[in-house]
This record gives structure tokens, C-alpha cells and sequence, in this order.
């Protein structure tokens, strides 16, 4: 419970700082090649409340925000920051956990084998591909998928066209994953190691329990607790992720809304992101921290 | 035993030192410019002839000199924003370690706190509110990967506070800025060594993933990252576009996690991931 209430200052902090970035920024949102009359810019200035001083304008953002307001957006001139975040939120989270699940299944049990097979080539295979995975990032990895799969190949959509159907969400899902499920298969693969050294297994060995009956019963919920606190990091790169996904795939979530956002200016648009995404991360860090504290009963939070 | 004895520090430190000195010398032998078109020569595919070995881009620029030019601009905001992380990160990490106590738990908790957060969107928001300036990209990126740093750095502090010649040096009657400067410091240089390594890779990534969105490098200057982007929207009629610049910029990210990698091994610093 004091954990939950710790998160507040975290997220308060996140967004006076956020909200302190923009409007301290030299230019207003709407400066244009086009000068507008003074009368006309100070109409506009009265009408989003910029004419007022800093504080007040903070706290009119923090009041709004506690009902769930967000404000309006600069550029989508007919739609509130909210609206907007609803109508594309729900694509990137679904294209989000699709990657999610695929990276800790395909991760932990490529770790899992590397493990066991310790030393050997499919384990230096494993190890090597790991590292690769780690190092290249999405905006590298996808565009060549896309040019060899979708492109040469043709064997699967390389846009959001939706004539394709389901088949449209194997790139992304595959590309977003990809490193996530090359750093699980690394912290499995030495937690694993770790684990199987241990007294019980052996105890449990000693029963004559085979190989597969040892890791299912009685290492693979020690071995992914490392895995189970590395989710933080992993839902941000996955967020992180996602803005590059979505804008090579053409894909109208979050992420593409954020980035025509960043180029186009729409300061409204951008920061309520920036908001949206701090407060997704730091509850869903939570939520790690609880489930963590369940599942290993040697942690505990006062 | 040497340092150029560990293969794996050998090859990627060699590739690296070659891929910059053809960045710093490529330029200067090609005939060509970054800043010239040419619209007869209209994404030219990769030919020896006339020396443009990468072909040319969409708008007839040569691409082996752009992307000599996109691993020097690479290069160099990833190495000066290392230098910004390694002076913040080393300043907080030693004062945290060194003072102790309940100065360092609250140091220590502020940096738990940063760590909770989307930086990378944080980079974003400088980046739109401050008009794309280049200065604040090295900023921005330094700023971002300080806190590893300051975490290796003050585990590092805690335990050669409590060494004797740090004992020494506070019974003579030196300062603690003065311990912290000329005890404590060439101490640390070691690990820091290492993990500069490590941080210059993150703010590749950093930068690049910025100039990939059109946030970071602006035209006619060029980034691996933009580079990249680029050549995504000529992936179909021109592959070379994109597979070089891509390829090239995967090959240095590898090289540098290998090189730290090794460095790691080599210094025998303890993996606190």
C-alpha cells in the first residue's frame, strides 16, 4: 500500500517537469510563417489560457488532468488530447502485449534450452543470436525484414493495408519482440544455470526425476524471477518500440500519433503522451514490484 | 598479459579504428561531395566506376561520402554525449558513495525514480520544444544515460571509502574535495573506462532512433540514423540505400557492446546487472 502511494510523488514529478519542458520552450505553439494581426494572436493566447502566468497554468493542468482532461490539441484542432489517446491507444496495446507474450515465451524457453545445453553449439547459437538482438535496434531490424520478407519475398504485407487481415500483424509483432526476446533468452539462460546448480535440484535429481520434469516443476519459477523484474524495463522498450514500429508499418496507434505530434509541434498532443506513457510505466512497474513480492515470499515491502 | 591479447577486444577495437578512419579519410579522398546533386545520377546503384562505391541517393548526392559523414556525426554525438553521462555520472556516483549514509540513500532513491521513467520520451519532448537544436541533442543524450554510471560509480566509492589510505589521507588533514579528487578518482578510472564503452553504443542508439523519427541531425547534414530512414523510402527501386547505412550502423553498435564486453572481462569488474 505505502508502495502504491511512493509512485504519486514519481508521477507528479514526471509531470510538472514534462508540462515545466514545453511552455518554458523559447516560441509559442502557434507561430507560423504567417504573422497573424496582434488582436488575433491575443484572442487565440486568451482562448488557451497562455496568456496567463506559468503556475496558474499548471495548476489548471493538473486540475484538468485529475478528471481525465488533457486538454485541447493544437494541430487536431476539432479533438481533445484524451479523444485522441483513446481512439489509438487500444491498436498499440494490443500490437504491445502480442509482442509481449511472444517475447517471454519464445525468450524463456530459447534461455531455458541454451541452459541445458550449456557449452554446446545450440547454445552458442542461442548466445550469439542474443547478443545480436540486444545490439541492433528496431528501426534497423524492421525496415531489412520488410525489404527481404514483404518486398523480395512477398510472403507477407509490408504496410497496414486491411485487405491483408491478421496477417498484417506478424512484422510488427515479430520486429517489436525481437529484442525483448533476445534479452529474456540472456537473463533465462543465466538465472537457469544459476538455479540448476542448486542443493534441491539435485535433492530433486536424486529422486529420479528426468530433466524436463526438474525444470518444469521445480526451476522455472525460481529461474524467471530476474525475468519477472526485468518486465519494467521490457513495457518501456516495448513502448519505446512501438513509435518506430508503428511509423515503418504505417500503423495509426500511439505511436505514430506521438511522433506526428513531436514533428508537427502540437505541444497539447505530445506532453499528454509524455503523460499517458509515465503514468502507464510507473503503475505497471508497480504492479511488477506487488507480483514480485507475491511470488517470492523472501521479499517482502514494508 | 596485454590488452591486444583478448580476441574478442583485438577484432572489435580493429574494426572500429577502421570503420572511423575511413569515416575521417573517405571523404577526403572521394572526388565527390556530401552536398552536391546531380539529377542525371539518380539513385546510381553501388559501381566502382567514378568511385561512387555506395551509388548515389534520390536526390543524385554520392552516398559513400554522406555515409562517412553519417559515422562521423555518429561517432561524435556519441562520444561527446558519453562524456556528458561520464562527468554527471561520475560527479553524483562518488559524492553519493562518499557521503553516505542518508544523503546517499536519497541520492540513490532520486536515481530509482529516473530510472522508473520513459527517458527516450523525455528526449523527444526537449527535442520539439527546443527547436531540434543540435548542441542539446549531446545534452539530451548525456543526460539520459548518466544513471548506470552513477550506480557503478558510488558501488564502487562506498568500498574504497573505507580503505586505509583513505583513512590516511583524512588523519594528515586533506579535504574531502581533495580526497574525492586525487584519492578516490584515479581509482575509479578502470570501471569508468569500461563503462564508457558500454554508454557510447546506448547513445548511438539515442541519437539515431531521433534522427530516424526526422527529431534529430537535419538535412543536409546526415546520421546513420537518418541515413537509415532515408533509405526506407527508397527500399524498393534502391535496397543499397537502406542495407548500407543499416548494415554498417549494426556492425558498430556489436562492435562496441564486444569491445566493452572484453573490456569487462579484461579489467575483471564485477557484472552488477
Amino acid at each position: 500500500m505505502l508502495r502504491a502511494l511512493g509512485a504519486i510523488p514519481t508521477l507528479l514529478l514526471v509531470i510538472v517537469l514534462a508540462f515545466l519542458m514545453v511552455h518554458a520552450a523559447p516560441g509559442g505553439p502557434f507561430d507560423d510563417e504567417r504573422v497573424l494581426p496582434a488582436d488575433v494572436e491575443a484572442n487565440i493566447a486568451r482562448a488557451y489560457h497562455l496568456d496567463e502566468p506559468l503556475p496558474k497554468q499548471l495548476l489548471r493542468y493538473l486540475a484538468g488532468l485529475a478528471q481525465g482532461d488533457l486538454g485541447p490539441s493544437y494541430r487536431y484542432r476539432d479533438h481533445t488530447v484524451s479523444e485522441l489517446i483513446g481512439a489509438a491507444f487500444p491498436l498499440s496495446l494490443k500490437l504491445g502485449a502480442m509482442a509481449m507474450a511472444l517475447a517471454i515465451i519464445v525468450g524463456a524457453s530459447a534461455g531455458t534450452v541454451a541452459a541445458l545445453k550449456q557449452g554446446t553449439y545450440l547454445d552458442r547459437l542461442v548466445m550469439a543470436f542474443s547478443m545480436t538482438g540486444i545490439s541492433i535496434p528496431v528501426f534497423v531490424v524492421a525496415p531489412v525484414l520488410v525489404l527481404f520478407l514483404a518486398v523480395k519475398l512477398q510472403w507477407l504485407p509490408a504496410g497496414w493495408s486491411s485487405s491483408s487481415g491478421a496477417s498484417r500483424m506478424v512484422l510488427p509483432v515479430v520486429t517489436l519482440a525481437l529484442p525483448q526476446i533476445a534479452y529474456i533468452a540472456r537473463l533465462t539462460r543465466a538465472s537457469m544455470i544459476d538455479v540448476l546448480g542448486r542443493d534441491f535440484i539435485r535433492t530433486a535429481r536424486a529422486q529420479g526425476l528426468g530433466t524436463w520434469t526438474v525444470v518444469r516443476l521445480h526451476a522455472l519459477k525460481p529461474a524467471m524471477l530476474p525475468v519477472l523484474s526485468y518486465m519494467g524495463p521490457a513495457i518501456a522498450a516495448i513502448l519505446t518500440g512501438s513509435v518506430v514500429v508503428e511509423e515503418i508499418f504505417g500503423i495509426p496507434g500511439l505511436g505514430q500519433f506521438f511522433v506526428r505530434g513531436a514533428l508537427n509541434r502540437d505541444y497539447t498532443l505530445v506532453l499528454g503522451i509524455v503523460v499517458f506513457y509515465a503514468t502507464l510505466i510507473v503503475s505497471l512497474n508497480l504492479i511488477v514490484d506487488i507480483l514480485y513480492g507475491a511470488i517470492d515470499p523472501r521479499v517482502r515491502y514494508r | 598479459m596485454s590488452l591486444f591479447d583478448n580476441r574478442t577486444i583485438r577484432v572489435s577495437g580493429g574494426i572500429l579504428l577502421t570503420v572511423a578512419a575511413c569515416a575521417l579519410a573517405g571523404p577526403w579522398i572521394s572526388p565527390h561531395d556530401y552536398l552536391t546533386t546531380d539529377f542525371n545520377r539518380q539513385l546510381v546503384s553501388p559501381t566502382i566506376a567514378g568511385g561512387q562505391i555506395f551509388g548515389t541517393d534520390d536526390l543524385g548526392r554520392d552516398l559513400f561520402v554522406r555515409t562517412m559523414l553519417g559515422i562521423r556525426v555518429t561517432l561524435l554525438v556519441a562520444i561527446v554525449a558519453s562524456l556528458v553521462s561520464l562527468v554527471i555520472g561520475v560527479a553524483y556516483g562518488a559524492t553519493a558513495g562518499f557521503v553516505g549514509g542518508r544523503v546517499d540513500a536519497a541520492m540513490m532513491r532520486f536515481v530509482d525514480t529516473l530510472y522508473a521513467l520513459p527517458f527516450i520520451f523525455f528526449v523527444i519532448l526537449l527535442m520539439v520544444a527546443f527547436e531540434r537544436n543540435f548542441l542539446l541533442i549531446f545534452v539530451a543524450i548525456g543526460a539520459v544515460n548518466w544513471l548506470d554510471m552513477a550506480r557503478i560509480v558510488r558501488g564502487q566509492t562506498l568500498s574504497l571509502r573505507e580503505r586505509e589510505f583513505v583513512d590516511a589521507a583524512r588523519l594528515t588533514g586533506v579535504s574531502t574535495a581533495r580526497i574525492l579528487l586525487h584519492h578516490i578518482a584515479p581509482n575509479l578510472i578502470g570501471i569508468v573506462v569500461v563503462y564508457v564503452t558500454l554508454t557510447i553504443p546506448q547513445a548511438i542508439l539515442v541519437e539515431s532512433f531521433l534522427s530516424f523519427l526526422g527529431l534529430g541531425i537535419q538535412e543536409p547534414q546526415t546520421s546513420l540514423g537518418a541515413l537509415v530512414d532515408a533509405g526506407v523510402n527508397q527500399m524498393e527501386g534502391a535496397s543499397w540505400a537502406l542495407l548500407i547505412p543499416a548494415g554498417l550502423l549494426a556492425l558498430i553498435l556489436l562492435c562496441f557492446n564486444f569491445l566493452g564486453d572484453g573490456l569487462r572481462d579484461f579489467f575483471d569488474v564485477r557484472h552488477t546487472n
